[in-house]
């Protein structure tokens, strides 16, 4: 079943075209990044799905269901929702707040205090916001998004603030909500660590679709090279020479993915090599590479085109 | 109906969280009694004076205080949370722009009545045992002069609520609040005595008392004056002895005055982009 599906979207604000026909198709347990610098269109693209502004043209629907409409309003309770910079309600206490947005979901009220236990919030319970730090407030809003669990996640920027261990924590719950056949949209800058956790990676630039799909099809699209760090005393073959460069902790070498096997036998074959590191591309220079094209100015982008 | 009872409870908690309630009791309940005993001290005596004088003359102070106590309360209620973020959150939960700002009006319309019952109750309870006046007669008047009260600071939480649902910034809406309160409870009356003035007295006596409708204010003042009618009225005030308003004329037009600004907020609202 389509969770979320978007056709040909595009929004115009005053003068901005912040989503230029935007194709996007969300199954059912699907894990989704969402990856794109300022102005790229990934706030809008969360904001249409959430029903909270209307496209200027093309479809949105959510559970098979335009989220604009006042019919979809009863769908929302089957929505978790956590934005940026979220500072809530400084009087309440943290089990208040919980508490709050809990009546406002028609949820029962002790699902909030098992919700504060997961995030590590229990013993501040009875604090007041105001003494939360930013990371105990980050936390309180996931539990506000995942009251009521949620069929549908959309994450904006959820591990900021978060120490490594609590980040650790946070996409192993996501995990585990994946397995219970829940949807999540995560966007996020923070790129090191999220790829084990999505399915699907999208990456977006000035309101446009600039590469989709898994880590598997990314690679392949953008063609990167593998990075080998090789230490010791050696002797390269002709072939291989030209790619290598020296460096301070070795030589460095990048070749083609496609050859990685028959460079690998080969390199194995010599008998100086102390060591070798093996660096894939990761999200962050897949990132790099689809967003660094869009970056160029129009002038740049025809002296590419004629090189 | 039940979303629009828990922003409301919501908002009232917060009300009694950061004093709000505590301190317009205190001010309303200090403003009556001191007015009460020390009314008089201008013709050189103290002690409790006659109902009448002192619910006029607190009548004529309240119109200041409680216009600007309900701005200053209100002016936030939607930019503020704009600014927290939780409005965006908010609005992606199941409940809808009116429910919300409905809610949050009437969390702090329950705050305005709860303080002003209880500040000027207070007050009325401490007159009743001490000054010379009878119950029945007291709890009429008083009971009045509260239902006027609170009437005249929903109609200002109202005006609030129209402000903070068009701007985009706190620090605006506190200024655009300030320039309403300016508007009507100094410049109108000034405006309208300056008529009177200039033209010599000869704008038609029987328009100018519905001119005082155009300010809720006036109309608060107008209530408390129009029941005491022996009372000496002085000042703007005696405009509207040619056209004589009955309470309950003047407490539907406070109603009108409650009802359209809320209705305008509410439309501002719908449209507020995100």
């Amino acid at each position: 079943m389509n969770i979320v599906e978007l056709e040909q979207v595009e929004k115009r604000y005053r003068g901005v075209h912040a989503l230029k026909g935007l194709n996007l198709v969300l199954k059912q347990g699907e894990i989704l990044g969402l990856f794109g610098h300022n102005g790229a269109g990934k706030t809008t693209t969360i904001k249409l799905i959430l029903g909270l502004i209307e496209a200027s043209r093309g479809k949105v629907s959510v559970f098979g269901v335009d989220p604009t409409r006042s019919e979809a309003r009863n769908q929302r309770r089957q929505l978790g929702f956590l934005q940026e910079n979220v500072s809530f309600y400084d009087q309440l206490t943290g089990l208040e707040v919980l508490n709050y947005f809990a009546r406002l979901k028609q949820i029962p009220k002790k699902q909030c205090l098992a919700l504060l236990d997961q995030v590590g919030l229990r013993h501040a319970e009875n604090r007041r916001v105001k003494t939360y730090s930013k990371g105990m407030r980050q936390r309180l809003g996931l539990a506000q998004a995942l009251l009521g669990e949620p069929k549908l996640l959309l994450l904006d920027e959820p591990t900021v603030g978060l120490d490594p261990i609590a980040t650790q924590d946070f996409y192993q719950r996501l995990k585990r909500l994946q397995e219970q056949g829940c949807t999540v949209i995560l966007c996020s800058h923070v790129l090191p660590g999220v790829e084990k956790y999505i399915d699907r990676a999208l990456i977006m630039g000035r309101g446009e679709l600039l590469a989709e799909g898994n880590l598997h099809d990314l690679r392949q699209q953008a063609d990167l090279p593998l990075t080998l760090q090789l230490q010791g005393t050696i002797e390269l073959p002709e072939a291989l020479r030209a790619h290598s460069t020296k460096n301070p902790s070795g030589i460095s070498l990048q070749v083609p993915m496609q050859q990685k096997m028959q460079v690998l036998r080969s390199l194995m074959a010599l008998p100086g090599l102390e060591n070798l590191d093996l660096h894939l591309p990761t999200l962050e220079d897949l990132y790099t590479h689809f967003t660094g094209t869009m970056q160029l100015g129009p002038q740049e982008l025809l002296e590419a085109q004629r090189r | 109906m039940n979303a629009i009872f828990t922003v409301a409870a919501k908002e009232f908690r917060d009300g009694l969280r950061n004093r709000w309630i505590v301190a317009i009791s205190i001010i309303f309940a200090i403003l009556a009694i001191g007015l009460a005993y020390f009314g008089a001290a201008a013709a050189g005596q103290v002690g409790f004076t006659s109902l009448s004088t002192t619910l006029v003359s607190l009548a004529s102070l309240a119109v200041f205080i409680i216009p600007l106590i309900a701005l200053m309360l209100a002016y936030d209620g939607v930019v503020g949370e704009d600014e927290n973020g939780t409005l965006l959150l908010l609005l992606t939960y199941p409940l809808s722009r009116g429910q919300l700002l409905l809610g949050k009006m009437a969390g702090h319309g329950a705050i305005m009545a709860f303080s002003t019952l209880v500040g000027f109750g207070a007050a009325a309870i401490i007159m009743g045992s001490f000054a010379d006046i009878r119950w029945p007669e007291l709890i009429a008047a008083f009971g009045l002069f509260i239902i006027s009260a609170v009437l005249l600071g929903w109609v200002f939480i109202a005006f609030a609520y129209i402000i903070s649902c068009s701007v985009t910034e706190k620090s605006k809406a506190a200024g655009m609040a300030l320039i309403v309160w300016f508007l009507f409870v100094l410049v109108f009356d000034l405006g309208l005595l300056g008529l009177l003035v200039g033209t010599q007295g000869d704008v038609d006596a029987q328009l100018l008392p519905y001119l005082l409708l155009l300010n809720p204010t006036d109309i608060f003042r107008l209530i408390t004056i129009s029941y005491f009618a022996s009372e000496q009225i002085t000042g703007l005030m005696a405009i509207a002895q040619h056209v004589r308003f009955s309470t309950t004329t003047l407490l539907l037009a406070l109603l009108v005055w409650l009802a359209v600004p809320m209705a305008i907020a509410l439309l501002i609202f719908n449209r507020r982009s995100l």
